[in-house]
């Protein structure tokens, strides 16, 4: 039982990364990884809002919504993504001023972020239930957040590197993305 | 993979501690140690940089003109961290000007140039009792002395040796390390100062081990400087401080540069100090071999710090050591080292290491020259072209901090300074194994140090800009203030004369209007008489006690008519008072 | 259809009641953007930017109103800095508010002054020692730089030294390695062909 769970997590997490995967999330995947401590801040905000948006979407999918209003799902669920990264924003405005400028516009963007609302679609279309929802929405944000993190140390290298002018910039960004979603392929099959 | 072994070896209690990282560039000490240290002839002339040491400038005591004698103070020490300049040999001061120092940059700096007379006249001097140390007072005292001494740490760092010899209840010494490691090629002043003054060493070394109250005293020397080390051995055991306290000459393998006071402290006791903290901390103090000798030339001598032994060495006829006097030029060394031959194309001060290539040979020998290398082509080569780095991390091999050279390359190419910070930048010692050791041969420690440098410039002009910001909004706030204040004072002034004349008015309320003009006038003459009460107390003082009597006669007459004006109108005031209450 | 209404509806309510009370506890007064603005000025007060002093500029750059490339004294990477902190493009110095000059300490010359105080009143920072009809003075230590005491000045006394470079000041260069040429590229007439 709780290997499933486990599976579950690892599967969210590394096997189908949301990022290097699914290819979901990548605008603040490009445009926050500039800096170490802005993708770090990214990264718990975005887990953050992952997690409480896949149990209230959960809640709001079983019982709110129930099987006839699946046409609303979508638009709830944008909604409650909204005020939660509104909640987000306030909160880090009032505890961390640093962070809430450092990370400027991309803040509010996790709205839009299609990871975000990707992961309660993906759990409505698997129909998992409210521990598994939280489960796969927390591995999700584990796998963002890990990505990330790499993500912006390897481009703050690439800052110093001396990397041809034509390439220099979003350049070179993406061709290491896409270098690492390769190596993300090798966890295919790491979980049945 | 060695360090990784040592590493192993180590956490077993096998094997020695080893330097971690260093380097083993060829020696290059035997040309310099075939004779016994020479002394240079007197100079004509010698110029004194005010900066021989860390920390601030001294204040020069002395104008042109002046004669001074040998051991004569020509600049006192500064502030908390200073040291003081003496006059190296008796003679006449000819300039205090801006003169070409030995510094990378090879721009001038303040000096103070002796014409020497040639009688190298001594100062009357005696030796201070430093056994006595029973109160604070004692050892602030002696302190005191030592900070008008000159005596600098003579290995190279130039740092006031008075502060290091400061102990308080925060930071005690319990492990004395002598520094006789002497790692850097070509050099060997320490060497040879060692063959032969040994137990001059040792009694400095007594002296420091009173004045710190340490516990034990190690001798740290390196395998290839065996006479030396059985010199220094035998001084020991002659020594009345080995009786006291545990005294040991301990020889660790020769690897540069296991002569860092850091890391000769890892090989001599396996204490590694934290980067963030200082020797003393944890309780060890290092000092180079011919500061303790300069200690003990003070103390039982009365000598102030005035020479040093330096080595004259590389492509010169007969490479050696003198004993020269501070100020003396590069060139007259030079000239005893049998002279430069045909193909020398500069000079190093210094090691090959760590050193630096000197603007020009008419510089002066200072407190932190150790070393002068006469360079040519084919003994220091010019460096080949600097190669893209191909992140072998050769250079962190080699790095006996545990730095990343590579990230701080990187980072100071890119002009990351931030980063560059954050990689520890600081904690490098520029010692020059990486530099040695990158096959693409960059210049890695140039990079460093330029990125150094402009971290210092910005942190400075921070401090200044938060300065500057400071005194913008104090003055704002001033100007404030004065305006409110002036617009109090007339409030109340205005309140006042309105208070004064309801006052009157009150009074005359019941009057007739012939007396309405009174009151006016009674108004008028307070108000007079608040003028120029306001008016005297703003005035200057009476400038009145140096005037010549007839003028001293005249002011006290219009005193005195002033006095009879004043009681005239009280006199007036009364009685009008008097006439309207009548 | 109904159901779809109030459904929505009643999330929209308790989004709105959450949000609400979260802005009342969440709340923050003042704007740190402008302190941290005015950490990135150079503090010279100059003015050449347009506005009386560091403090007024930083508050216009938060508010919008004035451009990130107006400050001569910040420099280049001044304004990358700031470009960097409001999140916008870097623009190069707008050389209509001056170009950046070399720091410079301003200097009266003593036998010109006539202790008029009007230097006195003019500079921003107080670095001027001096009373009525008394010798005025620079404190060099605390002078910005930012010439502002040149134009008050009736008898034209002051001028400003560049600071010049000292040991004490001196920076280590960027290496830079010469570029050589090794010889000639091959034998090639003008012209012809092989």
């Amino acid at each position: 039982m709780v290997q499933n769970y486990i599976l579950l997590f690892i599967g969210a997490a590394l096997v189908n990364n949301i990022v290097l995967v699914k290819i979901l999330g990548l605008c603040p995947f490009m445009g926050v990884s500039k800096k170490l401590e802005a993708s770090v801040a990214m990264a718990m905000a975005t887990a953050f809002v992952l997690t409480i948006g896949s149990g209230t979407s959960y809640f709001i999918s079983e019982y709110l919504l129930g099987t006839d209003l699946f046409y609303l799902r979508t638009v709830s669920f944008i909604v409650v993504i909204a005020g939660v990264v509104q909640f987000t924003e306030m909160w880090m405005e009032k505890n961390s001023p640093v962070l809430y400028q450092v990370l400027g516009i991309y803040l509010p963007l996790i709205t839009t972020n299609c990871a975000v609302l990707g992961i309660p679609l993906l759990n409505v279309q698997h129909k998992h239930n409210l521990f598994e929802s939280l489960i796969f929405g927390f591995g999700g944000a584990v796998g963002f957040s890990i990505v990330l993190i790499l993500f912006a140390s390897m481009r703050e290298r690439l800052e110093a590197a001396d990397v041809p002018a034509v390439f220099q910039g979003a350049a070179i960004a993406m061709v290491t993305g896409g270098l690492m979603s390769l190596a993300f392929m090798g966890f295919a099959g790491l979980v049945r | 993979m060695s360090s990784l072994l040592n590493i192993v070896k180590q956490s077993f209690g096998l094997g020695a501690v080893a330097v971690s990282g260093g380097v083993h560039p060829p020696e290059h000490k035997h040309e310099s140690t075939t004779q016994a240290v020479g002394q240079l002839p007197l100079p004509q002339q010698l110029t004194l940089p005010l900066r021989q040491h860390v920390g601030n400038l001294p204040k020069v005591l002395v104008k042109l003109g002046d004669y001074v004698l040998k051991g004569q103070l020509l600049a006192e020490a500064e502030g908390n961290i200073s040291a003081a300049i003496h006059a190296p040999s008796s003679g006449t001061i000819t300039s205090i000007e801006d003169a070409l120092i030995p510094h990378p940059s090879g721009l001038p700096d303040r000096c103070i140039t002796i014409a020497l007379d040639g009688k190298d006249e001594w100062i009357a001097h005696a030796p201070i009792d430093w056994r006595k140390l029973e109160t604070e007072q004692d050892k602030s005292k002696l302190l005191e002395g030592l900070r008008s001494s000159g005596i600098v740490g003579l290995g190279g760092a130039a740092f006031p040796t008075q502060v290091k010899l400061r102990t308080n209840a925060k930071s005690s010494v319990d492990t004395l390390v002598l520094n006789a490691a002497e790692c850097e090629p070509y050099i060997t002043c320490d060497d040879m100062l060692m063959r032969e003054r040994a137990d001059q060493i040792l009694k400095g070394l007594e002296i420091a081990q009173h004045l710190l109250g340490a516990k034990q005293c190690l001798i740290g020397i390196e395998d290839n400087k065996p006479e030396a080390a059985e010199a220094m051995r035998h001084a020991c055991a002659n020594s009345p401080l080995s009786k006291l306290v545990p005294l040991k000459v301990v020889v660790v393998p020769t690897q540069y540069p296991s002569g860092d006071a850091r890391q000769l402290i890892r090989l001599l006791t396996g204490i590694e100090v934290p980067a963030d903290k200082r020797s003393t901390d944890v309780g060890l103090q290092c000092f180079n071999v011919a500061t303790v000798l300069a200690l003990h030339r003070y103390f039982d001598f009365g000598e102030p710090s005035i020479s040093r032994i330096v080595t004259i060495t590389g492509n010169v006829q007969k490479p050696a050591n003198y004993e020269v006097l501070f100020g003396t030029s590069v060139a007259d060394l030079v000239q005893a080292g049998g002279g430069a031959l045909a193909d020398t194309d500069g000079y190093i001060m210094g090691g090959p290491m760590m050193g630096f290539n000197l603007p020009s040979v008419s510089v002066p020998i200072t407190k932190a020259s150790n070393c002068v290398i006469a360079s040519a082509p084919n003994l220091f080569p010019s460096a080949p072209p600097a190669m893209p780095c191909i992140r072998c991390a050769r250079c962190a091999d080699v790095c006996p901090v545990s730095l990343q050279p590579q990230e701080l390359y990187w980072f100071a190419k890119s002009s990351n300074l931030e980063k560059a910070r954050d990689y520890n930048l600081f904690d490098c010692i520029e010692c020059g194994c990486c530099t040695y050791a990158c096959p693409s041969n960059i210049p890695l420690v140039q990079y460093y140090r330029f990125a150094k440098s402009e971290i210092i410039a910005q942190d400075r002009a921070k401090e200044a800009a938060n300065l500057a910001r400071e005194r913008n909004e104090f003055r704002l706030m001033r100007i404030d203030r004065e305006k409110q204040e002036r617009a109090e004072k007339h409030a109340q002034k205005a309140a006042g004369a309105k208070a004064e004349a309801a006052k009157t008015e009150a009074t005359s309320a019941t009057e007739a209007p012939e007396d309405e003009a009174m009151a006016a006038k009674k108004a008028a003459i307070a108000a007079a008489i608040e003028r120029a009460k306001a008016q005297k107390a703003a005035a200057a003082p009476q400038n009145v006690v140096d005037a010549i009597p007839s003028v001293q006669a005249e002011i006290a007459e219009i005193d005195a008519r002033r006095e009879a004006a004043k009681q005239s109108v009280t006199d007036a005031i009364a009685t009008n008072d008097a006439q309207e209450e009548k | 259809m109904l159901t779809a209404v109030y459904v929505m509806l009643f999330l929209a309510l308790l989004l709105g009641v959450l949000l609400g009370y979260s802005a009342l506890k969440f709340k923050v007064d003042g704007d740190p953007l402008v302190a941290r603005i005015d950490a990135i000025l150079p503090q010279t007060q100059c003015g050449q930017c347009g506005f009386p002093g560091c403090k007024p500029y930083a508050t216009a750059i938060a508010a919008g109103e004035a451009d990130i490339n107006q400050c001569p004294p910040g420099g280049d990477a001044g304004a990358r800095a700031l470009a960097d902190l409001m999140g916008v493009e870097y623009k190069p110095l707008n050389a209509e508010h001056g170009l950046p000059k070399p720091k410079s300490v301003a200097l009266i010359y003593e036998n010109t002054c006539i202790g008029c105080t009007l230097c006195i009143q003019a500079c921003p920072v107080d670095a001027i020692l001096g009373a009525a009809k008394h010798m005025h003075t620079i404190i060099a230590s605390e002078c910005t730089g930012c010439e502002l005491c040149l134009a008050p000045c009736p008898v034209d006394c002051i001028t400003m030294e560049p600071i010049a470079e000292s040991p004490d000041n001196w920076k280590w260069r960027y290496p830079v390695f010469d570029i050589k040429s090794v010889g000639q590229v091959g034998n090639l007439q003008a012209g012809t062909r092989h």
